[in-house]
């Protein structure tokens, strides 16, 4: 990821250096402006709908388009109601709230430290299969992770924790695995040499380079791997559908839409309450999202 | 509060656990011989994520390949006949077919959209280009589920003389059509590709992330060099910049494909696979969880894999290519 680093000063230098030259005469410009503007307006559209159709009441949403309120925005706020929210919450979303977070947090937390082990090791130890180790990890980089389900299905019930939240742990720990420890080598790897070797020829065993240095340095690296994981575990519908009987957020959702086709006013409040803490996520910590996903694939 | 209790738990004990684990690991290779330390070391630290990869996905995925030459309950072997089902059933087929409309759909109007915002959002002013980067990145932390909800209420169908409270009808209507219950059309697949768009949506923000970085990361001078030779922007765009970002471009096109290939939510909280929109993650979750038949759901999924083969080959050529360089 020192690629990425450097990514970022060169962003930094092509704002404001490169630029003028490159900013076509104003004609072209407005062009410009104008099909960015329609592309964003279309992007956000989606939402925005989304948003303002869960505030209103029933009656209202299935009478007239939700962008009617833009006409009669003083009607549109007299009539502003948190019912959908409330009711939507009563009807299992609340207590799926919770289980989104006893499903994310855990999933996202303990692969971490083995995946950053296991890319050290990958990094900075010679050692027979190391090649080899490493492609397969590459290889199941791309597996579609149903690939295991059938078998996997099987052995948890042979194991007794079908259904359980440890089952759907163990699942995203492992299927989340593969790019881990793929983005941590990358970075890891990257780290200058001398730093380690420095470290070495003080007498610290790997364990402890690993510990002292190379976990503070690799913050950046966690950072991006945490919020891919976590974006990724919470909004996950299908493992969840599959190893848990508690029902997360994306599982009531998908309940509800079967269970109220039309009752649109329901359905997008169900929507908005799945989107909030991931829009939180990504809008607080965007930058280090990017990054991390700027190291995994901009390399050379 | 149990559970919340219950996932607290599960952390300390998660990561705790694997503390410890490594501390103990680590501390046993220790008081081995010097030679033995260093051999196994390297072995302590990749263990237990391989021994996950292993027991949890590499060995099912193995098992999952033997299953789909069984019946529905895994009991009796069949051969090939799942496989001929598969390419033979109108109802494969057609899932089969969809999905190639998936495969050729997204990726590809996913990369050239993400392009076309990097290039021209890179010329505005730094605050205005990071806002509509943020907008058009912003789906991408959305779950699938919740995207295709909210594109459900866009396509959505009130009887005519109603008014039209679905977008997309509202200006079809507006436009002087009739209103159509869009997701049930299956002439030309419109429904199929109106759910491709819900993936685009989605996918076109990293796309444009990725090749934003990469863009910024041609050198100036090779721009310089051709702008004094001449070139018009757009030359330069596809002569000199194109080249330059091909690789980015393959990894996108390549993960997004990945990316479709798994993806079943969309259609699932739509169509449920209904109308004609089933494609092969939605015959897979099908198979598995309605139908209950394990040895087709196994079938599915190899099928899948085995499409994946040449971007896993690719994958590992880059690599290798990567690691020569370095």
């Amino acid at each position: 990821m020192s690629a990425t680093t450097a990514t970022d000063v060169g962003q930094d230098e092509a704002l404001e250096g490169g630029k003028p030259e490159r900013v076509p005469r104003s004609k072209g410009r407005i062009l410009i402006n104008a099909l960015l503007l329609a592309l964003c307006l279309f992007w956000l559209v989606p939402v925005i709908g989304l948003l303002i159709s869960s505030f209103r009441p029933r009656d209202d949403v299935l009478s007239t388009g939700w962008w009617t309120v833009f006409a009669n925005p003083l009607e549109f706020t007299q009539r502003v109601t948190i019912e959908n929210y409330v009711e939507v919450l009563e009807a299992g979303m609340g207590p799926a709230i919770i289980n989104s977070f006893v499903i994310a947090v855990p999933s996202t937390v303990i692969p971490i430290l083995a995946a950053a082990f296991a890319a050290y090791a990958f990094s900075w130890m010679r050692f027979p299969g190391r090649e080899v180790l490493f492609i397969v990890v590459i290889m199941l980089l791309v597996v579609p992770l149903q690939v295991a389900f059938v078998p996997l299905l099987r052995m948890f019930v042979g194991m007794g924790i079908q259904g359980t939240f440890l089952s759907i742990w163990l699942a995203h720990a492992t299927f989340g695995m593969p790019l881990a420890v793929y983005l941590l080598r990358n970075y890891i790897g990257s780290l200058p040499r001398e730093v380690i070797e420095s470290a070495k020829v003080d007498g610290a065993s790997h364990f402890q380079v690993f510990w002292r240095l190379i976990l503070p340095l690799s913050v950046p690296a966690l950072a991006a791997f945490v919020i891919f994981q976590f974006l990724w575990t919470w909004n996950d519908f299908l493992v969840a559908t599959i190893f848990l009987r508690p029902r997360p957020l994306t599982v009531e959702l998908v309940q509800l839409v079967s269970a109220f086709g039309a009752e649109w006013h329901l359905l997008m409040a169900g929507a908005f309450v799945t989107m909030v803490v991931p829009l939180i996520v990504f809008f607080t910590m965007q930058r280090f999202f990017v990054r991390g996903m700027t190291a995994g694939s901009v390399k050379g | 509060m149990q559970t919340l209790l219950f996932g607290f738990g599960a952390i300390v004990a998660g990561v705790g656990g694997i503390v410890v684990l490594y501390w103990v690991l680590n501390k046993v290779v220790e008081q081995l011989p010097a030679k033995w330390e260093e051999r196994l070391k390297p072995y302590v630290f990749i263990g237990p994520p391989l021994l996950l990869l292993g027991v949890f996905l590499l060995w099912p995925a193995v098992r999952t390949v033997y299953l789909s030459f069984f019946d529905a309950r895994a009991a009796n072997f069949v051969a090939l006949d799942n496989y001929v089902r598969m390419f033979t059933t109108p109802r494969y087929v057609e899932s089969l077919v969809n999905s190639l409309i998936w495969i050729l759909i997204v990726p590809a109007l996913s990369v050239a959209l993400g392009l076309f915002v990097a290039v021209l959002s890179d010329r505005l002013k730094a605050t205005a280009e990071k806002l509509v980067k943020s907008i058009i990145f912003m789906p991408m932390a959305i779950a699938l589920v919740a995207a295709g909800t909210t594109f459900l209420f866009i396509y959505a169908w009130a009887p005519p003389g109603a008014d039209q409270y679905g977008m997309l009808n509202a200006i079809w209507t507006g436009l002087g059509g009739e209103p159509q219950r869009w997701l049930s059309i299956d002439a030309a697949r419109i429904n199929t590709i109106l759910l491709t768009l819900v993936l685009v949506w989605m996918q076109a923000g990293f796309a444009m992330v990725l090749l934003s970085a990469a863009i910024k990361n041609v050198p100036e001078d090779t721009l310089e060099a051709a702008r004094v030779d001449g070139a018009t922007e757009v030359q330069i765009f596809f002569r000199v910049v194109v080249p330059q970002i091909a690789t980015t471009i393959m990894v996108l096109l390549t993960t997004i494909t990945i990316f479709v290939l798994k993806t079943f939510d969309v259609v699932w909280v739509t169509t449920g696979g209904r109308f004609g929109t089933e494609f092969l993650p939605v015959t897979f979750f099908r198979e598995l969880v309605v139908v209950r038949d394990q040895g087709m759901a196994a079938t599915v999924i190899v099928v899948i894999l085995v499409a994946t083969i040449p971007i896993m080959v690719y994958n590992v050529k880059q690599y290798r290519k990567q690691e020569a360089m370095a």
